[in-house]
């Protein structure tokens, strides 16, 4: 059976760190991360990357718009 | 099970998803957390998708969004508080060929512009008015607004709206529904992936009956306002579930003129 695999990209800098994105995903892959960015938000990154389904979810509810999302069929 | 690396998957091939192109790089100046970005972006992928960036023009508020014009890539009249129908009203009027929408929070549309908006709806004015109800007003310092929720509290009635002393909450999405000049009307939030996807569509139903010539097309959307309701933007969300939906229920109102019963 083909897996699907995903994975997302943060624009560090304009994450506000709202934590939206993180119900949104079904597979619990999102986080805050301990790390600041430049304006002192948490900013969201992959914490399980390999189990990111590539669904866009966390995206589309981003209210900044912040995160792209791409996708490949691993055979 | 192969394995693949992310630098594998990150490739410009493999995108399926990023922000739309209609709107600009500027950072969104609302607070984090907060329903305008996703609403923004939203009318930002409609235009996108029915590639009518060139023939669309946006009014923008006073309030929260009041800068839409800096991150929206389009054309946009920025109104004077309330007045955003009218104006709207104007520009469709002198360019009938273009879209034409206003985005309005409910302290502009539902308290000091409540005229224009009920004139504008009734004279059947065919543009799109998106509102966005957070039950406050935002961008003031979250005092009540008249979608305030009774015994919600607020930075002018910080025990809760008495509705004996300040009335009770107007349902201004429900009242204009009864009124001919209008032809969709529709509940939505942006919240959740679900509710998202939803009023999406919503909103591109609304842009596409701008070409039909029948009406104002009218979608309010169920916001939140964490800085205004002092909760974090997760506990904010779950609390507009809670408390905001029982009261504004999501769905449809009004479809191709016609009230859809309850």
């Amino acid at each position: 059976m083909a897996k699907i695999r995903g994975a997302i990209v943060v624009d560090i800098e304009k994450c506000k760190g709202c934590g939206v994105c993180i119900p949104a995903c079904p597979n619990d892959v999102l986080e805050l991360a301990k790390e600041v960015n430049g304006k002192g938000y948490n900013y969201c990154y992959m914490k399980k990357p390999e189990e990111c389904i590539g669904c866009a979810n966390c995206a589309i509810v981003c209210p900044d718009g912040v995160i792209s999302v791409y996708k490949v069929k691993v055979a | 099970m192969s394995e693949i690396e992310l630098k594998d998957i990150i490739k410009k091939e493999n995108l399926v998803y990023e922000r739309s192109k209609v709107m600009t790089d500027n950072v969104l100046s609302f607070c984090p957390g907060c329903g305008h970005g996703t609403a923004h972006r939203l009318v930002a992928e409609v235009i996108e998708e029915m590639d009518i960036q060139s023939e669309t023009i946006g009014v923008s508020p006073v309030g929260c969004s009041v800068l839409m014009y800096n991150f929206m890539d389009i054309d946009m009249q920025q109104a004077a508080h309330g007045r955003a129908p009218a104006v709207a009203t104007a520009i469709k009027r002198v360019m009938p060929e273009k879209f034409v929408f206003t985005y309005q929070g409910d302290g502009d549309l539902a308290a000091i512009g409540t005229a224009e908006t009920i004139h504008a709806c009734n004279r059947g004015e065919n543009i799109t008015i998106i509102f966005i109800n957070n039950g406050i007003y935002g961008m003031t310092g979250g005092q009540m607004a008249p979608t305030t929720l009774p015994g919600m509290p607020a930075s002018t009635c910080p025990f809760g709206r008495d509705v004996e002393i300040m009335g009770n909450p107007l349902k201004i999405t429900e009242l204009i529904s009864q009124l001919a000049g209008v032809y969709y009307v529709t509940r939505q939030s942006v919240h959740t992936p679900r509710n998202v996807r939803s009023a999406k569509k919503a909103i591109k139903k609304a842009f596409e009956n701008q070409k039909l010539n029948r009406g104002v097309s009218f979608i309010e959307i169920v916001s939140n306002c964490n800085s205004g309701w002092k909760l974090s933007p997760v506990a904010a969300n779950k609390w507009m579930e809670e408390n905001m939906f029982p009261f504004y229920p999501l769905g449809d109102i009004k479809v191709d003129g016609e009230i859809v019963s309850k």
